[in-house]
Parts: C-alpha cells; sequence; structure tokens
C-alpha cells in the first residue's frame, strides 16, 4: 500500500525501471541487444514488435522469469537481479499474462486473491479470510469499473477482456508500480479490446507505470506515452508520443523497407494492384 | 439508435430492475447447486442404494450397510488422497502397491528385530512418506507426466514386494504378528471395531469420515486448498503468480503416501499377515471413485465430498451383488457401467453449468 502511495504522488520522473543496454543470449543466439527503456510513473510505455522481434524474452527479463546477461536492470536507481517472478512481485513489478493469467476454473475471488490469500486464526486452524476476500475484490474491481454480479462464478465464465481486466486490478491491488501487460488485446475483438484498453488508461490514472506489449500500433497509441519498436532483437525505434505520429509508428511496426520489397514482389504477381496499396515512409521519427 | 434508447431509460429504471435480479439470483442459486463436483455422484449413490434396496433384502439391514461402509471406506481413505492429488494435477499408479508396500515394511520389520509392532508402524510412515516424496520429486525434475512416473514406481515397488519378502521370509507372506509387543494397541487404533448407534461399525469407516471432513476443510477453506485447485488448474497461471506448485504436488503425493500407510496399517492389523503379491489393480480403483465424485482427470476440479460418494457407490455395489445372490464377477460390468454413467452426468452437469 505505501508503494502505491508513493506511485501516486510520484509526479517525479524518476523511472522506476530503466534498463541500459539490455542484451539476453540464448546459447549462441542473440535474443536481444542494446536495449534501453525507462518505465516511469503515471505513463505508458509500449513496446511494439512483430513475432520473434524479442518482446517476450524482453518481459521475461522485466518480470524475472529469465535474467540478462548484458548490461543493466535498474530498479529505483538499484541495479536487480531477478531469479524469479516473485522478487520482481516484491519490487512491485506486476505481470499480466495474455492468456496465462487466470486459473478458468476457479471462482473470481479465489483468482483474485490467489498466491496471496489472506488468512484468520491460530496456525493448525489457519483458514481463508473469505467474507475479508470476497468484499476487496467486489470494492478492488468496482474501482476499475468492472462490476459482477456473482463473484463466486469460474473466471472462465467472464469474457476475454473481464479476465484481462481482473487481472489488472488484482496486480493494482496488490501494490504494484509496474505493470507489465503481455499482449492483452491480441485475442480480443474490437469491444473487448477497447475494454482493456479502458483499463490501462485507469491504470495509468492510478499513479502506475505501464509496459504495455502489443503488435497493434494502434492500440499501442491510443494510450501510449512512450513507444519502443523492437526488430530482430534490438531496439528500432525509442520515441516519446509527441516525437511520432500513428502513421510512422505503423511504418516501422509493418518494417517500411520489408514492406517496400514485399510490395515490389507482389507488382509481379498478376491481379495485385500495387498503386492501390499505400505509400510506405522510408526514414520517419528517430 | 441514441435517440430510441435515451427516453425508455429516462422514464423506469425503477420498477422493471428488482424483478430480473431475482430471477437471476434463482438462476444462480441453482447454477451453483448444479455446479458442485459431486452433484452426479450424489444423484448415482441414491440411485445404486434404492436399486439395492428393492433386489436385495439382505441389503436393507444395518449389519449389512455397516459392511458396505467398511469396503467404502478402505477404498475411500485412498480415493480421497488420490482425489486430491488429481484435482492438482497428477495421477498416482502405483497407490495400490504402495499401501502393500507400508503393510510389509512395518510386518517384517517389527518381525525381523522383534520389536514393538509401533516401531514398524513409524517406520512405515516414513517409507510411505518418502515414496511420495519421491514420485513428487521424480515429477518435478524429469518434467515427464505423472503417468509414466508413477507407473514406474508402480513396477519397481510391484517387484520390490514379492522380492524383498521373498528374500527375508522365504515365502511370498509375511509370518503373523499378532503374538508382538503392541499389537493389541494398534490394532484398537487401526482395525477396532466401535458400537454406534447399537451396530458394530469397524473404526476405519470413522476414520474415513475424519479425514474425509479434513480434506474438505482443507480443500475449501485453506491457502493450500487454493494451491492445490491452481496448481491442477492452470499451472502456469498459479506459478506466475507465486503459488509454489511443486511443493504443492509433492505435498499431494506425501498425502496418497500417508493414505497408503493408513490402509496398509489397517490390514496389517486385520488380517495379522500381509501377502506380498496384494494391492495391484487397486489404483484404478482410486482413480475411478474420484472420477464418479467428480475430479476432472486434467484436474483443477473435484471435491473430497465427491470421492466419498465415489467410494461408497463402490462399496454399496461390491456387497449388493452379494447379498442380491448374484454372481461376483459382475462387480466389475457393475463398476464400468458406473464409470461411465458418472462421466456422462458429470460431462452434462458441467455443461449446464456452463451455460449461461
Amino acid at each position: 500500500m505505501v508503494s502505491k502511495d508513493t506511485a501516486a504522488t510520484g509526479g517525479t520522473d524518476e523511472p522506476v525501471v530503466r534498463l541500459k543496454g539490455v542484451g539476453k543470449l540464448y546459447g549462441t543466439v542473440r535474443a536481444l541487444q542494446g536495449i534501453d527503456l525507462d518505465v516511469r510513473p503515471g505513463k505508458v510505455t509500449c513496446v511494439l514488435g512483430d513475432n520473434g522481434a524479442g518482446k517476450s524474452t524482453l518481459i521475461k527479463i522485466v518480470s524475472g522469469l529469465h535474467q540478462h546477461d548484458e548490461g543493466d536492470y535498474l530498479v529505483d536507481g538499484r541495479p536487480v537481479r531477478l531469479s524469479n517472478p516473485r522478487e520482481a512481485l516484491d519490487l512491485g513489478i506486476a505481470t499480466v499474462y495474455q492468456d496465462l493469467a487466470t486459473v478458468p476454473l476457479m471462482p473470481v475471488w479465489r483468482n483474485f486473491f490467489l498466491g496471496s490469500e489472506l488468512t484468520k486464526g491460530p496456525w493448525p486452524f489457519r483458514r481463508l479470510d473469505i467474507e475479508r476476500m470476497k468484499r476487496t475484490t467486489g470494492e478492488e474491481l468496482s474501482a476499475m469499473g468492472i462490476h459482477l454480479d456473482n463473484l463466486e462464478q469460474p473466471i472462465g465464465t467472464l469474457s476475454g477482456g473481464q479476465r484481462q481486466s481482473v487481472a489488472i486490478a488484482r496486480a493494482v491491488h496488490f501494490g504494484a508500480r509496474v505493470l507489465i501487460l503481455d499482449e492483452p488485446t491480441a485475442a480480443l475483438g474490437v469491444k473487448q479490446s477497447g475494454v482493456v484498453l479502458k483499463y490501462i488508461a485507469a491504470a495509468r490514472e492510478r499513479g502506475l507505470g505501464v509496459i504495455f506489449i502489443t503488435h497493434n500500433p494502434h492500440h499501442a497509441y491510443m494510450v501510449g506515452d512512450h513507444f519502443s519498436v523492437l526488430r530482430l532483437g534490438a531496439l528500432e525505434l525509442n520515441a516519446a508520443r509527441e516525437d511520432v505520429t500513428l502513421e510512422e509508428l505503423t511504418n516501422h511496426m509493418a518494417g517500411g523497407a520489408e514492406l517496400a520489397a514485399l510490395k515490389h514482389e507482389l507488382a509481379q504477381v498478376r491481379g495485385v494492384d500495387v498503386e492501390e496499396l499505400p505509400e510506405a515512409v522510408q526514414s520517419p521519427g528517430a | 439508435m441514441t435517440h430510441t434508447v435515451t427516453p425508455a431509460a429516462a422514464t423506469p429504471p425503477v420498477s422493471p430492475a428488482p424483478e430480473p435480479k431475482r430471477r437471476a439470483a434463482e438462476r444462480s442459486l441453482a447454477r451453483r447447486l448444479l455446479a458442485r463436483p459431486e452433484i452426479g455422484a450424489l444423484v448415482a449413490a441414491v440411485g445404486v442404494y434404492v436399486f439395492f434396496f428393492v433386489v436385495a433384502p439382505t441389503f436393507r439391514q444395518a449389519d449389512s450397510f455397516a459392511t458396505v461402509l467398511y469396503q467404502a471406506s478402505t477404498m475411500g481413505i485412498m480415493a480421497l488422497a488420490v482425489s486430491l492429488l488429481m484435482i492438482g494435477g497428477e495421477f498416482d499408479l502405483s497407490a495400490g502397491v504402495a499401501v502393500t508396500s507400508s503393510a510389509l515394511a512395518a510386518s517384517m520389520l517389527s518381525f525381523q528385530l522383534t520389536t514393538n509392532v509401533w516401531v514398524g508402524v513409524i517406520v512405515a510412515l516414513l517409507v510411505s512418506l518418502g515414496v511420495g516424496l519421491i514420485n513428487g520429486l521424480l515429477l518435478i525434475r524429469t518434467g515427464l507426466p505423472s503417468f509414466l512416473v508413477t507407473l514406474a514406481s508402480f513396477l519397481m515397488l510391484q517387484g520390490a514386494n514379492l522380492a524383498v519378502t521373498k528374500l527375508l521370509t522365504g515365502n511370498v507372506a509375511t509370518d503373523t504378528i499378532n503374538d508382538m509387543d503392541g499389537f493389541e494397541q494398534a490394532k484398537s487404533v487401526f482395525a477396532s471395531e466401535v458400537t454406534v448407534l447399537g451396530v458394530d461399525v469397524k473404526v476405519t469407516v470413522l476414520w474415513w469420515l475424519a479425514f474425509a471432513a479434513i480434506a474438505t476443510w482443507v480443500l475449501l477453506r485453506t491457502k493450500f486448498g487454493n494451491w492445490i485447485f491452481a496448481a491442477g488448474g492452470s499451472k502456469e497461471s498459479a506459478r506466475a503468480v507465486g503459488v509454489p506448485v511443486n511443493l504443492t504436488k509433492i505435498a499431494l503425493f506425501m498425502t496418497v503416501g500417508f493414505a497408503a500407510w493408513f490402509v496398509g496399517m489397517h490390514l496389517l492389523f486385520e488380517y495379522n499377515t500381509v501377502q506380498a503379491g496384494e494391492g495391484v489393480g487397486n489404483e484404478f480403483y482410486y482413480i475411478i471413485a474420484a472420477v464418479i465424485g467428480g475430479c476432472l482427470l486434467t484436474g483443477g476440479y473435484g471435491s473430497a465430498i465427491g470421492a466419498v460418494l465415489g467410494a461408497f457407490i463402490f462399496g454399496m455395489v461390491n456387497q449388493g451383488i452379494v447379498y442380491a445372490n448374484w454372481n461376483p464377477d459382475w462387480f466389475k460390468f457393475f463398476v464400468g457401467v458406473m464409470l461411465l454413467l458418472a462421466t456422462l452426468v458429470n460431462l452434462w452437469v458441467r455443461r449446464q453449468a456452463a451455460r449461461r
């Protein structure tokens, strides 16, 4: 709770999480190199990239599942080396994964407190404080604007967007200062994506630093304050919102040069009208 | 769109509101009842009871019912532990022979060293917990499915039971230990009879119900219970939110070890001697009882009450066939039918519960 307060007052521009020249090797394969990333309170940092660009590796390092091989990982200015997700959580860095945020067959309130259950009573009879957990779950969900009529229903019966939102509310409740969202909108329809984007904005309002992983530049541009585009394990673009337009971002994401090449190839296939395709921007942004 | 909605919302939001709310509450109560894992087993248990009550007059007597409960209890204590393990997402194929291993360990150790039988009982407990620990560690360290890991330990225990017994006694059965120190005392704990409402009931029945109460409490009211559901329901999610999944699974395998020890001690002090080849095949009955009780084979769903009902159905069918003067060979046929019906009922119930 203390951490939440400091985060809320954090008009300070000090980054909570900072990566400096971070790299990662899997055997001889270089998955990441030279990554710089700042996550500040009350700001949404978007990490974009195609499949295999290194987004997952980057997230795994920040969330404590993997360790970096090069560079520095700083939390509150102090270098850290996290050996498991629990350590990251203790530092206030919480991850909401795309498909493994929740246990589908368990009730909403049990999911909300899973791994951090509230208990009461002395040891041999120490038991779950069900009343308090249900009440807190309801309150925290309402605070995020999520209204469920039955907290006993298995979380698997909720829609994808609602499930992500419960996971976000959960992370916020447990004192997260930095929220890592791994492709929260990837498997969702337009409306459900909107629901999740709303909660990302709500988390930012509450003073959290958000790392929003996505390959959808439109979703990123709706809520993002800073954009980092990854390509082949390196940063291709690292720009603040005011320095980049949606068009440039889209182009970087689609890979401007590659797109031009693809267009050239398509021109040789009969039946594809290349003139209709949009023009690629060659040297944008940074 | 907007102009049609606005007036409708503005006029009467007060009166129709409570009506659908109450309907939703009723529906959710019915759904909640249907969503209980053991509801299918409860229906089946009542059905089987009524069936044998009608066809077998002997089945109606209190003594017969006590025998049914006794049958159910020895299987039920194991089925409880196995169903907890299954909710946690794992199988234990070594559970059947592990019962025999435990009884053999206690019996032979006491006899060979001519000590008080309690020494054997304690050592057997350590052996059983050790078997569970090894099963769990093998599962975690190798990452192999528990089906394979425990199939291996099943074969090893089965072989060791016979080989070690022959080595030490020159026979496939252990020497009787009923004249040894502490035997009567241990028998009173594991294999005595108590009178409940004028009917003699085996003490295992009381233990069974006590264990079921503890298991239910642990599953639904403790942190560890939450972890069991999570470990079986979605291992990766559970790990990601900080649930000690490995520890939970090892503890569950050791719980099966504890149950195997308890049932092993019952058999030892009931019959004074142990047949080294016994127990093979029982592991499937434990799993079947758990499944009839509503456990999902894929983990993450089930209940201790369900396992109790599953074992109770087993006991009723087992004894009911005898009381009805049928050929006991029909038992397995009945078990097959029960398993099929139970899984179908469970499937149907879950679909109803999932439908909103």
